[in-house]
């Protein structure tokens, strides 16, 4: 069992992950949207690393595939590639300040990125163009917020268990 | 964990991390492929569309709680106003019906008079459209009718201004369908000015379908409206397609390319026309305006 990691926001941070892939957002952002099920993945796999991490990350994007009608199997790999690097990297990524730490998850999106491209270039679907190529940029500013918002729900989880 | 001087651990550490990312990576492979080459049985299919639904669903809420909330809220006279005009509007539609019907009528009796078969009665039924955002590089659209109300893989979808897709996939209460424009569909059409067959493929782009492999001698031109021509069984003949925009040489210059604009509004309104096949029961239709 990873410390202090409660299973519902666990869960609770990739069901909404997963849930934004296919909300519909106004016009040029629905091409540009940030992947918020990679976030909250890399944010598990930073913070609680375990033994299951790679199988969870690939279920997830599995799950993610039939939402999002893509492919099956595209958003499992990409994420289990992600969550590697992520525990690859973890030592470096875990001490880097936020702004170092949000440049570098906005390195493993634009790898994501080109991940994605090539799999749909062999697929024979076209190459990404337009705002789609913004979507790394987008979960880089992300990023803090996100990282701040997950680490206070768990910080107030671990105050309330602990009390 | 960081033990210096011995580097099993170590090794063993990324033995760890990297080969159950080569399992992931393989089962995806195998996953892509299969599902690429269509070898997933669509039992399988289904069965997933039917554990996403919920996700879907609730996506759709925002969207249907604002909807639902700017109805309720706008003003009584805007809303007469409205009925007034949707009145009108179906006053003149009727109109226009009650001529589309004595042609038909008259249609059918030439026919029959020639012996020939076929049938331009049609029954459809609406389906509503999902409001979710499916992968934004394919051109797809997620409908609430599914097996349970009889739709099938391969039924046309359309809507007033003509042609929209068709069918793809079809789970017990919801189906997804293929637009036109997707870059993986193509329609058999017609031109109605010369009776010119071609084949309409989709650009991935929603407002523009390719017209590829024309003859050079061909006689077609802006403006010219392309027809479903029902070769090919798939779609019914006579629904609008779309309007030639530009025609020009393509790349290997022995042929011309026509780019059309699509009749249908793909990327609008929230209600389509399922075509229904199977024996044709005029009973079947639209529903009645309410009373």
């Amino acid at each position: 069992m990873s410390r202090d990691a409660p299973g519902w926001l666990r869960f609770g941070t990739l069901a909404a992950g997963l849930l934004f892939l296919v909300l519909p957002l106004p016009g040029p952002l629905d091409a540009a949207r940030p992947h918020l099920l990679a976030l909250a993945l890399a944010y598990w796999a930073l913070e609680a690393p375990g033994r299951g991490a790679m199988a969870v990350a690939w279920v997830a994007g599995l799950f993610a595939d039939v939402v999002g009608g893509t492919l099956l199997g595209e958003q499992a790999l990409r994420m289990a590639v992600l969550v590697f690097l992520v525990q690859r990297f973890r030592a470096q990524l875990r001490f880097f300040p936020l702004w170092q730490q949000s440049a570098a998850v906005g390195l493993l999106l634009l790898n994501d990125l080109a991940l994605m491209a090539s799999i749909r270039l062999i697929a024979g679907a076209g190459l990404p163009h337009g705002p789609a190529l913004l979507a790394p940029l987008l979960g880089l500013a992300l990023w803090p917020w996100w990282f701040l918002l997950v680490d206070a729900l768990r910080l107030r989880h671990r105050e309330r268990v602990g009390r | 964990m960081i033990q210096s001087g011995s580097p099993a651990p170590k090794l063993s550490e990324a033995a760890a991390g990297t080969l159950p990312l080569l399992a992931c990576i393989a089962l995806s492979a195998v996953l892509m492929v299969a599902d690429h080459r269509g070898d997933l049985s669509p039992a399988v299919r289904a069965t997933l569309s039917t554990a996403a639904e919920p996700v879907w669903r609730l996506a759709a809420l925002p969207a249907t709680a604002w909807r639902w909330a700017d109805t309720a809220l706008s003003r009584q006279d805007q809303l007469a106003d409205e009925n007034v005009a949707l009145r009108r509007e179906l006053q003149l539609r009727d109109a226009q019906l009650a001529r589309l019907e004595a042609v038909a009528r008259e249609n059918q009796r030439l026919r029959a008079l020639l012996g020939g078969k076929g049938d331009f009665r049609l029954a459809v039924r609406m389906a509503g459209i999902v409001d979710v955002d499916l992968d934004p590089w394919r051109q797809r659209v997620r409908l609430d009718r599914g097996s349970a109300d009889g739709v099938e893989v391969g039924q046309a979808v359309i809507d007033a201004g003509g042609m929209l897709g068709q069918v793809v996939q079809v789970s017990e209460h919801g189906a997804t369908a293929l637009l036109l424009t997707d870059a993986s569909h193509s329609v058999p059409v017609q031109v109605v000015r010369t009776g010119l067959r071609l084949v309409a493929v989709g650009t991935g782009k929603s407002d523009t379908l390719s017209v590829p492999n024309i003859p050079q001698s061909a006689d077609i031109r802006d403006g010219d409206l392309l027809v479903t021509s029902g070769i090919g069984g798939r779609f019914p003949a006579g629904f609008a397609v779309g309007t030639v925009r530009a025609v020009g040489p393509d790349d290997t210059r022995l042929f011309l390319r026509a780019e059309a604009t699509p009749a249908a509004q793909l990327d609008r309104g929230l209600e389509v026309l399922l075509v229904m096949r199977g024996e044709i029961d005029v009973g079947i239709g639209p529903p009645e305006p309410a009373p």
